[in-house]
C-alpha cells in the first residue's frame, strides 16, 4: 500500500503539467490515439448491428432461426452453425484443457528441472505458428490418417477439434502459468516447511488457490477456439448440418462467414452473415468481461493463507 | 495422497509432455520433408528471370514471389498505419491516463484484442458496402482496406507492450529528467522512451508476425489467388497465407501443392523469426 502511493507521487512529479503549446499539441495527439481505439471498437459494433438489423425483423427472424441453410430456397437458417461452433469449441477445449493442466504441473515441479525451460520455449513458439499452417499440415497429415482409419473423407469434426486443441493449448498453459507463478513464489517455502511433496504442494496447495486462474484459462481457451476461422474452414468439411458423430462434417459460424462471402458475392445472404458476426462479437465480449473479472480478483492483493 | 497416486499424477504429466513433443515433432518433420526439397532457385520466380520479376516487367506464374511481395506490402502498410497510433495510445495509457479515464480506455483495447479476426474482416467488408451505398459507388475491397483492418487487429499488441514497457521503468530513472531540469516532453523523449525501447520493439515484432499470418481478415478484404504483384493501394493483391489456404482447397497440379508446402515453411519461418527476436529483446530487457 505504502509503496503504491509513493510511486503515484513520483509519477505526478514527473509529469505534473504540460504547459508549452507544442507539448500540449503532443499530449492531445497521444490522447486522440487512445480514443481512436475506443472509437474503432464502438464503430465495429455499430456496423455489425446496423447491417444485421434488417435480418432481425420478426418475419426474417423466422427464416434465420431455422435448421436449414438453403440460400437458393430462401432458407437462411444459422442454427446449425451456432451449434457447430459451440460443439467444436467445447470439444477442442475438452481435449486441450486436461493436457494444459498436466503440462503446467510438469513445468511447475513434476517434470525434471532441465526440461522445464525447453517446454516453455516450445509453448511460446507454438503461439507463433500461423493457424493456416496448422490447418495445412493437418489437412495433409491428420486427415489422410483419419481417412485410412475410419474411411469417409476425413474432413470432420474430429480432425478440426484435434487440430484446434493444439492451437489453444499454449494459450491455456501460458494463462495457467501466469497464475501459478506468483502463487508458487509466495507459498513454496511454506509448503516445504509443512513437509509437502511436490505433488501435494501443487495439487492440494496451489490448484485450489488458483481456482479463478483455472476458470480464466478455460474461458480464454474457449474464446480463442470459437473465434478461429481457418482450422474449421480447412478441416471440418463445412456441411451446414448438425453432426451426429465425431466423423461427421460440421460448419462453424466463422467458416460460414468466410465461405459465403468468398464464394457468392452478390446475394441477400449478407444480412444473416452480419447476424453471425454480431453473435461472435457478443461471445468475445462476454469472454473478455468475464476474464476481466476473473483475473482482476486474482491480482488484487490478498493476505497469504 | 498415497505414493501410488503421486506416481500416477507424475506419469500423466510426463505423458502429456511427451505427446505434445511427439505430435509437434511429427508435424515439423512432415512439413520439412515435403517443403525443403521445393526450396530452390525456381521457388520464388518460376521460369521468369528474377530481375524481370522483381521489377514487375514480367508476371510470375509458377512461383511464390507475388504472394511474398503481397504479404510484405501488406505488413509494411499495416505497420505504417498502426505503429504511430498503437505506440501513442500505449504512451498515453501508461503515462497520462489516470483513474476512471484509464479504466474506460483500457477496456476497448482488451475488447479489440479479443474480437475474432473474421469479424474484423466482416467489419472491413461492411465499410465497403457502406461506401458503395453512399459516396463511392466504385469502392471495392483492396490492399489499403486489408492493411487498415490488419492495422486494427495488431493495435492491441502494440498498445499493451508499449504500456507494459513504460510502466516497468524504474521509478528512480523517472526522476532523472526533472532532476536534470528537462521539460516533460524531453523527459519522455530522451529518457523514458529509450529505456522502454526494447520492450516496444519486441511488441512491434510480435505485431508484424500477427499481421503476416492472419488469413481471415484478408479473405474478406481483397486478397485473391492471382493478382500478380501488388500494383496499387486500391488494387487486389496476393498473400502467402491465402496462397496456402487456396492451394489446400483447390490445387490443380502437384506443383501447386509443392508451392503450398514451401509457402507454409516460409510463413512459419517468418513468424518464428519475428517471434524469436521479440523473445530475445524482452529477455535482455529483463536481465538489464
Amino acid at each position: 500500500m505504502g509503496r503504491g502511493t509513493k510511486q503515484k507521487t513520483e509519477r505526478s512529479a514527473t509529469f505534473s503539467r504540460w504547459r508549452q503549446p507544442n507539448e500540449r499539441l503532443l499530449l492531445a495527439g497521444l490522447r486522440s490515439c487512445a480514443w481512436l481505439v475506443a472509437l474503432a471498437v464502438v464503430l465495429i459494433f455499430l456496423f455489425l448491428l446496423y447491417f444485421s438489423l434488417p435480418a432481425l425483423r420478426p418475419e426474417s427472424l423466422k427464416t434465420l432461426l431455422n435448421w436449414h441453410w438453403r440460400p437458393y430456397g430462401g432458407e437462411f437458417g444459422i442454427l446449425p452453425m451456432v451449434v457447430g461452433s459451440l460443439l467444436l469449441a467445447v470439444s477442442a477445449l475438452a481435449l486441450a484443457y486436461p493436457l494444459g493442466i498436466a503440462l503446467c504441473l510438469f513445468i511447475h515441479g513434476l517434470g525434471p528441472r532441465i526440461l522445464r525451460r525447453p517446454l516453455r520455449l516450445i509453448l511460446h513458439l507454438m503461439t507463433g505458428v500461423p493457424t493456416v499452417v496448422y490447418g495445412f499440415i493437418a489437412a495433409f497429415l491428420l486427415v489422410p490418417m483419419l481417412r485410412q482409419a475410419f474411411h469417409g473423407s476425413g474432413f470432420s469434426w474430429l480432425a478440426a477439434s484435434l487440430t484446434l486443441s493444439l492451437l489453444i493449448l499454449p494459450t491455456i498453459v501460458l494463462m495457467l502459468n501466469s497464475q501459478f507463478e506468483p502463487l508458487r513464489a509466495r507459498l513454496e517455502t511454506s509448503f516445504v516447511a509443512l513437509g509437502y511433496s511436490p505433488e501435494q504442494a501443487l495439487l492440494q496447495g496451489i490448484l485450489p488457490l488458483a481456482r479463478q486462474g483455472l476458470l480464466a484459462a478455460a474461458v480464454l481457451g474457449f474464446g480463442r477456439a470459437i473465434g478461429d476461422t481457418l482450422i474449421s474452414l480447412m478441416l471440418a468439411g463445412n456441411a451446414p448440418l448438425v453432426p451426429e458423430a465425431p466423423l461427421d462434417s460440421l460448419r462453424t459460424l466463422t467458416a460460414h462467414i468466410a465461405l459465403v462471402l468468398a464464394t457468392d458475392a452478390q446475394s441477400s445472404t449478407y444480412q444473416s452473415l452480419f447476424v453471425c458476426g454480431t453473435i461472435l462479437f457478443g461471445v468475445s465480449l462476454l469472454v473478455n468481461l468475464s476474464l476481466r473479472r476473473l483475473t482482476r480478483s486474482i491480482l488484487a492483493p490478498e493476505s497469504p493463507t | 495422497m498415497s505414493r501410488a497416486q503421486a506416481g500416477m499424477i507424475r506419469f500423466v504429466c510426463w505423458l502429456a509432455a511427451m505427446t505434445l513433443v511427439i505430435v509437434l515433432g511429427v508435424a515439423i518433420v512432415f512439413l520439412c520433408r515435403r517443403g525443403l526439397p521445393i526450396i530452390d532457385s525456381r521457388l520464388l520466380f518460376g521460369d521468369t528471370s528474377w530481375w524481370l520479376a522483381v521489377s514487375g516487367q514480367r508476371p510470375v506464374w509458377d512461383g511464390l514471389w507475388p504472394a511474398l511481395a503481397g504479404t510484405l506490402a501488406l505488413v509494411l502498410l499495416a505497420s505504417v498505419l498502426a505503429l504511430p497510433v498503437g505506440i501513442g495510445a500505449g504512451i498515453y495509457l501508461a503515462e497520462f491516463a489516470r483513474g476512471k479515464t484509464k479504466q474506460l480506455l483500457s477496456l476497448p483495447v482488451e475488447l479489440l484484442a479479443g474480437i475474432p479476426s473474421i469479424v474484423m474482416g466482416l467489419f472491413g467488408f461492411a465499410l465497403i458496402l457502406l461506401l458503395r451505398r453512399s459516396i463511392f459507388h466504385s469502392a471495392n475491397t483492396s490492399l489499403l482496406l486489408a492493411a487498415a483492418i490488419i492495422a486494427l487487429l495488431i493495435l492491441p499488441y502494440l498498445i499493451t507492450t508499449t504500456q507494459t514497457a513504460l510502466q516497468g521503468i524504474d521509478p528512480g530513472l523517472r526522476l532523472t529528467g526533472p532532476a536534470l531540469g528537462l521539460s516533460q516532453s524531453h523527459t519522455l523523449w530522451h529518457i523514458l522512451l529509450p529505456a522502454a525501447s526494447r520492450g516496444i520493439l519486441g511488441g512491434v515484432a510480435l505485431a508484424l508476425g500477427r499481421a503476416a499470418e492472419d488469413t481471415a481478415v484478408i479473405m474478406l478484404t481483397g486478397v485473391v489467388a492471382s493478382a500478380g504483384l501488388p500494383s496499387g493501394l486500391t488494387e487486389k493483391f496476393e498473400a502467402l497465407p491465402f496462397t496456402i489456404y487456396y492451394f489446400t482447397a483447390q490445387h490443380t497440379c502437384s506443383r501447386e501443392l509443392d508451392l503450398a508446402f514451401a509457402a507454409s515453411l516460409m510463413l512459419l519461418l517468418l513468424t518464428w523469426s519475428l517471434q524469436g527476436s521479440a523473445l530475445l529483446l524482452q529477455r535482455t530487457l529483463e536481465r538489464s
